[in-house]
C-alpha cells in the first residue's frame, strides 16, 4: 500500500482549564488513504472537534505525530500550517463561514488569493467551482441572498477550488433541514464518486455518517471503533 | 495577498461602513488640511510681503529716515520707549541737506501725513490720508497717475494748493464728473485737483485709495505737522550698493547735523525693506514652528481614533479573520490587510485634507490680497503623513488580528 494521505501516531491534545488539564485526545492512531470517504463520529466531549482541528491543521498536538501527504505537520509554525491548510485542505463548516459582505464568487476566490493566484485565473477557477456545485447563476449573490443549502454549496465550491487533498467537513448539515441535508450529502457523494475526492467528515448524526464508506468513532479521546461500510 | 488586493479590500470596507470611516479619517483630514492650508497661506503671505508689501511700502533700493522705527517687534522697556519719543523730529532743513548731499546720486523726497476730513459740495470723506510731499515722492513710491498729472518741482517751490487724489475720493465726490480742475477742502484749505492716482486696491481689507497728496510747501503743512517738521525723508538710489553707500552718507550727515559725538547712539532711525522683511521672517518662523505642533496634535488624535476604530473592527471581524486564516491566510496576510486598511483610511483623510487645505488657501486668496502659494512638496508631505499615521496607529490592531487563534476566531459569534 502506498503512503497514506493522513498518518497519525499517538496523537494527544491537552487543554489547560484553569488548574485542571483536560485530555481531549489520549493517543490516537489513524490512517486515511487517498480517495477514502470517512466519517468521524462520537458523542459531544468525545474529542471529535479536537480531532477535526488537528486533522485540519488549525491546531497542533500536545504530543504525537501527524503526516499529511507524507509531510510531518505536527511541529509546524502557524504560518507554515496556514500554507498547508491553503494547499491541502478544503473546509466545509456547519455555519458555512462565508464572508457576509462578499459575493459568492469572491468567497470562492478567497483561498486562491492566499495561494497567490492572479485575478483572472482566480475568477475563472472560482466560477468553474461554483458551476460544478450548480450555482453558476448565483455568482454575484451575497450569502444573505442565498438559501442555507446554496450557502453550503458555495462553501463546498470554496473548499474545492484549490483542489485540496482532503475536504474536511465539520457537521456540514448541522444547520440545514433534512431535505437540504440530503441534497448536500449527494454533492459530497458525487464529488467522491466522480473525482475520487478524499472526504473526512465530522458528524454526530448516524444517517449523515451513513453516506461515508468508513466510520471512525471516538470515545473519551480514543478511537473506539473503526469500520468499513457500504455507502448509503 | 497582494498589496493592491489589500487596498481594494480596504476601499470596500470604507464603502461598507461610511459613517465609521468618515469619523476615523477625520483626524488625518483636519491635520493635513491645517498643514496644507497654513503652509499655502504662509507661503502666499511670504510672497506678498516680499514683493508687494515691502515693495509698495518701502520700494526697491529705497531707505527712509524717520524719527523712530515704525515697526517694533521686540519688547521695549519704558525707558527705551521714552527715549524714542524724546528724539527730535525731522525738519525740512534735514530734507534740504540730504537732497543736496544726494544730488544726482539718488532721488530724495519727504512725506508728512495725517488723517483729515475732506469736503466737497456738502459731502464729506472722513479720515482721508492727507499727505504733504515733495515732487519726487510719486516716482519713488510708484504712485502712477491715471488721469491728469502729478505736481512739479515748480509747484512745490511755489507752494501751490494743488492735489493728486486717490480713487476713493473720486468715487465719493465726482461720480460721473471729471475731477480734474475740481476743488476739495481739507481742513480749512482748498485744493485744486490736478491728478488722480491709479487704484491701489485693498490691503487687509483697508482701502489704499483714500488719500490726498499736496506739495509739502502748500498749506497742507498746517494740517499734517508742526511748522517745518516732516515725518519721513525717503531716498531711492539706482541700485543696492549705491543704496548702502547713500545710507552711510546720510547717517553721517544726520549725525553731524544732530551734533552726535562718536559712541553716542543715533537719535533718528534709518529704515529699509530689510527691517520689515526680518520682522516678517520672525513671524513666519513662529508660524512654521507652531505648525508642526498643530498638525501633530490633530494627527495623533486622528491616529488614536483610527486605532480604536480598527481595534473595534478587529473585534467585529474576528470571525472573518478566522475564516481567512482557515483558508490559508498567514499572519502577515492578516497584518497587511489591516495595516493597509488603516493606512487607506488615514490616507483618504489626508487626501481630502489636501483638497480642503487647497480650498482654504484658495478662499484666502480670493478674499484677501494674499496670493496662496501651493507647493507640491508639502502635498507629498501630507500624503506621507497620512500613510504614516495609518501604519503607525494600525500596527497594534493589525497585530492583534494577526495573532488571533483561528479555532477561537471561527467559533466567535
Amino acid at each position: 500500500m502506498s503512503e497514506p494521505l493522513i498518518r497519525i501516531r499517538g496523537l494527544t491534545r491537552e487543554y489547560a482549564m484553569g488548574a485542571e488539564t483536560v485530555r481531549a485526545l489520549r493517543g490516537v492512531d489513524l490512517e486515511i488513504q487517498r480517495n477514502e470517504y470517512v466519517a468521524i463520529m462520537g458523542p459531544s466531549g468525545s474529542g471529535k472537534s479536537t480531532m477535526m482541528n488537528l486533522v485540519g491543521c488549525l491546531d497542533t498536538p500536545t504530543s504525537g505525530q501527524y503526516w499529511l501527504n507524507g509531510v510531518e505537520v505536527s511541529q509546524m509554525s502557524d504560518d507554515e500550517l496556514a500554507q498547508v491548510r491553503n494547499r491541502e485542505i478544503g473546509f466545509v463548516f456547519q455555519t458555512f463561514n462565508l464572508l457576509p459582505r462578499a459575493t459568492a464568487l469572491h468567497n470562492v476566490e478567497l483561498p486562491l488569493i492566499y495561494a497567490g493566484l492572479g485575478a483572472r485565473e482566480r475568477r475563472e477557477r472560482a466560477a468553474q467551482a461554483l458551476e460544478s456545485v450548480g450555482l453558476g447563476d448565483r455568482m454575484d449573490h451575497r450569502p444573505n441572498e442565498l438559501s442555507g443549502g446554496q450557502r453550503q454549496r458555495v462553501a463546498i465550491a470554496r473548499a474545492l477550488v484549490t483542489e485540496p487533498s482532503i475536504i474536511l467537513a465539520d457537521e456540514p448539515t448541522g444547520n440545514l433541514d433534512s431535505t437540504t441535508s440530503e441534497e448536500i450529502m449527494r454533492v459530497f457523494s458525487e464529488l467522491h464518486r466522480s473525482r475520487g475526492q478524499t472526504i473526512v467528515m465530522v458528524t454526530h448524526e448516524h444517517d449523515i455518517a451513513a453516506h461515508a464508506e468508513r466510520i471512525v468513532t471516538l470515545h473519551d479521546g480514543l478511537i473506539s471503533s473503526d469500520r468499513q461500510q457500504k455507502a448509503a | 495577498m497582494s498589496f493592491l488586493e489589500a487596498v481594494r479590500l480596504a476601499f470596500g470596507m470604507i464603502r461598507a461602513q461610511k459613517l465609521k470611516s468618515f469619523f476615523s479619517l477625520l483626524g488625518a483630514f483636519v491635520g493635513v488640511m491645517f498643514l496644507i492650508g497654513v503652509v499655502s497661506i504662509v507661503k502666499g503671505m511670504d510672497h506678498w510681503v516680499r514683493n508687494d508689501f515691502a515693495g509698495k511700502l518701502f520700494g526697491v533700493n529705497t531707505f527712509s529716515v524717520l524719527q523712530r522705527p515704525r515697526v517694533q517687534m521686540s519688547e521695549m522697556s519704558v525707558e527705551e520707549r521714552r527715549e524714542l519719543r524724546r528724539r527730535p523730529r525731522l525738519r525740512e532743513q534735514d530734507y534740504d541737506a540730504i537732497r543736496e548731499l544726494m544730488d544726482g546720486r539718488a532721488l530724495v523726497a519727504n512725506q508728512s501725513i495725517d488723517l483729515v476730513h475732506v469736503y466737497h459740495g456738502g459731502r464729506r470723506s472722513r479720515n482721508v490720508r492727507v499727505m504733504g510731499v515733495s515732487e519726487n515722492y510719486f516716482t519713488i513710491r510708484n504712485v502712477n497717475i491715471a488721469r491728469g498729472r502729478a505736481f512739479t518741482s515748480h509747484e512745490v517751490a511755489l507752494g501751490l494748493n494743488v492735489a493728486v487724489v486717490g480713487q476713493d475720493l473720486v468715487d465719493r465726490f465726482f461720480s460721473g464728473v471729471d475731477p480734474i480742475g475740481q476743488e476739495v477742502r481739507a481742513g480749512d484749505f482748498v485744493f485744486r485737483i490736478i491728478g488722480v492716482a491709479e487704484r491701489q486696491g485693498r490691503v487687509f481689507g483697508e482701502s489704499q485709495d483714500k488719500f490726498l497728496i499736496a506739495p509739502y510747501t502748500s498749506p497742507v503743512k498746517r494740517l499734517v505737522n508742526p511748522h517745518k517738521i516732516v515725518d519721513i525723508i525717503i531716498v531711492k538710489t539706482p541700485d543696492l550698493p549705491s543704496m548702502y553707500q547713500a545710507m552711510a552718507d546720510v547717517e553721517a550727515l544726520m549725525r553731524s547735523r544732530r551734533h552726535l559725538r562718536p559712541g553716542q547712539p543715533n537719535n533718528f532711525h534709518i529704515e529699509t525693506a530689510d527691517d520689515v522683511l526680518s520682522t516678517w521672517a520672525q513671524i513666519s518662523r513662529v508660524m512654521y514652528m507652531a505648525l508642526p505642533m498643530l498638525v501633530g496634535i490633530s494627527l495623533v488624535v486622528g491616529g488614536i481614533v483610527i486605532m480604536n476604530i480598527m481595534l473595534m473592527a478587529v473585534a467585529e471581524r474576528t470571525r472573518e479573520i478566522g475564516i481567512r486564516k482557515a483558508l490559508g491566510a498567514r499572519r502577515r496576510d492578516i497584518m497587511r490587510q489591516f495595516l493597509v486598511e488603516a493606512a487607506t483610511l488615514s490616507t483618504t483623510g489626508a487626501g481630502l485634507g489636501i483638497v480642503a487645505g487647497l480650498g482654504l488657501a484658495r478662499l484666502v486668496d480670493a478674499l484677501t490680497p494674499l496670493p496662496a502659494g501651493v507647493s507640491v512638496p508639502w502635498i507629498f508631505v501630507g500624503v506621507l503623513l497620512g500613510i504614516g499615521v495609518g501604519v503607525v496607529f494600525g500596527v497594534l490592531p493589525a497585530r492583534k488580528a494577526a495573532q488571533l487563534d483561528p479555532i477561537a476566531a471561527l467559533r466567535f459569534e
